[in-house]
């Protein structure tokens, strides 16, 4: 008896596709529902950051770094303004410190459940936690609108410090939130956490071991899902990082649902990291005076910092002008991407969506 | 047995009218087929209208709950409560070009929205709404009415393959043939979980069945009723088997390329199938038009089939969807083996009535021994969910306390 003949088939997955998180696009080899290749195909969302920054002086750059992340705007802000604060050597008061600290956390939060909620919806849970995740989002947007006016493109942080102080009434919605926080954390959990299908789809699935995950030089939640216990903010302190304490959470195995849990418990740390800030923050200056336009000496620097999704470096070179003569970014989302092939290959369609919502990529981060 | 109420409508009735009216038009008795021709025309019609406006007031209903449980408020721009969205969306989709692609297999691709509704209406031609006498029926009193409903529910897997082969799109094709593969499989289990029903009531049907269920056969066999539950939720191919759709693996799954009147034929098809399949489990599982006296038969079985609806559209909104080669092997492991235990189970315990002689005239059971064996069945029922969930499921799992790796902990492994 002859056997049926069966042939691959090569699916596009995107640029235009409900769980790509943007215009990115997958070429998918298929053997039936099992996928044999993939070859992502990037740069749909390409706007040419990099290059644009060389025509701005140094402040304007910071609302170009809102566009790229643009679920984690602040820790963009932070990784840009930090890095021309190296290269041009300003200081930062001690209350802006602070003030980033707290507002890159409850970034860090925002885009954590962003991830969480999409990751969820690409489960096909019919957006339910995905609405509840932006429900509790909304409350630090408001926060962020009160810092700056803006919610998503806030483009709050100067070199030299923060665009203005927090007012009165944001600490006290803060101190609500930071409140609230751990029973929205549980409430998520409870209809997440042990749910037997989560559990079945999740556990085992999307595997990354802690070799394969350093050599690829993935970063963030990725990486500590694969029990590698790397974090700039304790590795590296920067800002006020190394006056609080909190835990870093790592995964055991490295797969989708450790991806998930140590995101989760992440929110948890940045909680405690907020609360620790809101008592040890005291009244003084927010920005170091500045000139107008700010003329680095000439030299080149890097610096990074652990963003939601990863490092999120920026590498300057200064040519003594108002505006930086190269600025290239280290993008985690790309970065992340690095393994996605391996990762990919052997799991089935339903797989391939949710190990792409757990790594969590920005499409105008990957392709800046 | 139950009299027939004043108002009562049925094919039956209706034949008889139209008779009396075409003798009294002077017409001889040659023309006595007209008469069953125009009662089964306009009780279709009924049917059909019914059906359709139930359904549009479903989708209401579902987006407005579904509204709820993601605390948000739902459509509520079109008339009071919004109750008026559904008209909105048919005009819409009705005023849309109705797009065929070039590639597509056209006959194919035009039948498939009709060979996928039809069946789903027909389905309804046996339902037992009302309070009926044995041999009386709303359009028809098959006596193999649920073997027709096994039968005609299997032509929704063609359908759903039509649709996604002719429109000759890898998406589609990917939908439907999932869909292929699951809704035979869950076949199954569906027909497994209606014998059980079967070898109680002794009869094909759908009046019998009502009428034997002196306890509720959801009382007497739980595990029957979860498997036909779980079963028909994949059958219409809703959340946690939504394999078929997929929104966010397949885009739209089989119904990718289609737009216009036939997409809103697709998912009005689609969003009949949970007040089908209510109906069809409020006939087996829940006393069908049972009730109490105040309210009459029909508005009893509205009432239940609302209450099965709420249920399928909680687990809808809730849930996440399971994996493909999961959806499968929870068709063919786990609800393929409690179908074939619970039908052991109530044979023998059929068995032993017999033996022991708690049967009624008919043969059918008495309601003490009914009681018993519901008493029997649910705690077997529960021991058996207990035990797959701790030997099966991954509820048990528990994360082990995470060990850093060595690769790279720059001295921070320690704290």
């Amino acid at each position: 008896m002859s056997t049926i003949r069966t042939e691959p088939v090569t699916i596009n997955l995107g640029p235009q596709h409900p769980s790509t998180h943007g215009v990115f696009r997958l070429r998918v080899t298929f053997d039936g529902e099992e996928i044999i290749d993939v070859e992502p195909v990037f740069g749909y969302l390409h706007r040419g950051t990099e290059k644009l920054a060389e025509s701005r002086n140094y402040v304007q750059i910071v609302t170009l770094t809102d566009r790229m992340d643009y679920v984690a705007s602040m820790s963009n802000n932070l990784a840009y303004v930090r890095t021309v604060e190296k290269l041009a050597d300003i200081d930062v008061p001690e209350r802006a410190q602070y003030i980033r600290v707290i507002s890159v956390e409850l970034q860090r939060i925002a885009s954590h459940l962003m991830a969480t909620g999409f990751l969820l919806n690409d489960l096909g849970a019919l957006a339910t936690p995905l609405v509840y995740c932006f429900r509790e989002r909304e409350r630090i947007l408001d926060l962020f609108e009160m810092l700056c006016g803006a919610r998503i493109t806030l483009s709050y942080m100067r070199p030299g410090g923060v665009f203005q102080d927090a007012p009165a009434d944001f600490w006290n919605s803060l101190n609500v939130l930071i409140s609230d926080f751990p029973n929205y954390l549980d409430e998520l959990e409870s209809l997440i956490t042990t749910n037997e299908i989560v559990l079945a789809r999740t556990i085992g699935v999307g595997l990354l071991s802690d070799t394969q995950a350093v050599d690829s030089g993935v970063s963030g939640p990725v990486l500590r899902a694969a029990s590698v216990k790397w974090d700039l903010r304790k590795a590296n302190p920067y800002e006020i990082y190394d006056r609080v304490n909190f835990d870093i959470p790592i995964g055991n195995s490295g797969d989708t649902y450790d991806r998930y849990y140590v995101r989760l418990q992440e929110m948890r740390e940045s909680i405690k990291i907020i609360s620790q800030c809101i008592e040890q923050i005291e009244p003084g200056p927010v920005r170091t005076e500045t000139p107008f336009f700010i003329r680095p000496p000439v030299g080149e620097t890097y610096s990074s910092v652990e963003g939601p999704k990863g490092e999120l470096g920026f590498y300057m070179v200064s040519d003594g002008g108002i505006s930086p003569y190269r600025c290239k970014v280290r993008a985690p989302s790309f970065i992340n991407l690095t393994p996605l092939k391996d990762m990919l290959t052997g799991w089935k369609m339903g797989d391939l969506i949710i190990i792409l919502g757990s790594i969590d990529i920005v499409l105008g981060e990957v392709d800046r | 047995m139950t009299p027939t109420p004043a108002f009562f409508i049925s094919f039956y009735t209706l034949r008889d009218l139209f008779d009396n009216l075409i003798q009294s038009l002077g017409f001889g008795a040659s023309f006595g087929w007209m008469a069953g021709l125009l009662a089964g025309i306009s009780i279709s019609f009924l049917i059909i209208n019914v059906m359709v406006m139930s359904t549009a007031f479903y989708t209401w209903f579902e987006r407005r709950m579904i509204g709820r449980f993601q605390v948000r408020r739902g459509p509520n721009r079109n008339g009071p409560f919004g109750i008026l969205q559904p008209f909105a969306d048919v005009l819409k989709l009705i005023m849309k070009e109705d797009t065929i692609p070039d590639a597509a297999d056209k006959p194919v691709f035009t039948l498939a929205p009709i060979a996928l509704l039809a069946p789903t209406l027909m389905i309804m031609i046996v339902i037992p709404f009302g309070t009926y006498a044995s041999d009386q029926a709303f359009l028809s009193n098959l006596n193999i009415g649920i073997l027709f409903i096994v039968g005609v529910t299997s032509v929704n897997s063609i359908a759903i393959f039509m649709a996604g082969w002719g429109s000759r799109n890898k998406y589609a094709i990917l939908g439907s043939m999932r869909g292929a593969a699951m809704l035979i499989s869950y076949e199954i289990p569906m027909a497994l979980g209606i014998t059980s029903v079967l070898l109680l009531s002794g009869s094909l049907a759908m009046t019998q069945i009502v009428q034997s269920q002196s306890i509720w056969f959801i009382l007497v066999m739980p595990m029957g009723f979860f498997v036909f539950m779980a079963a028909s939720t994949a059958e219409m191919s809703r959340t946690p088997f939504d394999q078929i759709e997929a929104e966010s693996e397949l885009g739209s799954g089989y119904n990718t390329e289609y737009s216009g009147i036939k997409f809103a034929v697709l998912f009005l098809a689609e969003f009949m199938a949970p007040i089908v399949t209510a109906a069809v489990v409020t006939t087996l599982f829940l006393g069908g038009s049972q009730g109490f006296d105040f309210l009459p038969g029909g508005i009893w079985f509205a009432i239940k089939m609302f209450v099965l609806i709420f249920l399928l559209l909680w687990v809808r909104s809730t849930w996440p969807r399971l994996r493909i080669d999961q959806i499968m092997g929870f068709a063919w492991k786990i609800l393929f083996g409690l179908g074939l235990f619970n039908i052991f189970l109530v044979a023998v315990e059929f068995m032993v009535a017999v033996e022991l002689g708690h049967t009624k005239d008919d043969g059918s059971l008495t309601t003490e021994y009914m009681l018993i064996m519901a008493a029997v069945n649910w705690m077997v029922t529960i021991i058996a969910f207990v035990i797959l969930a701790n030997f099966v499921g991954k509820k048990k799992y528990h994360r082990p306390e995470p060990t850093a790796s060595p690769l790279a902990n720059m001295g921070i492994g320690g704290d």
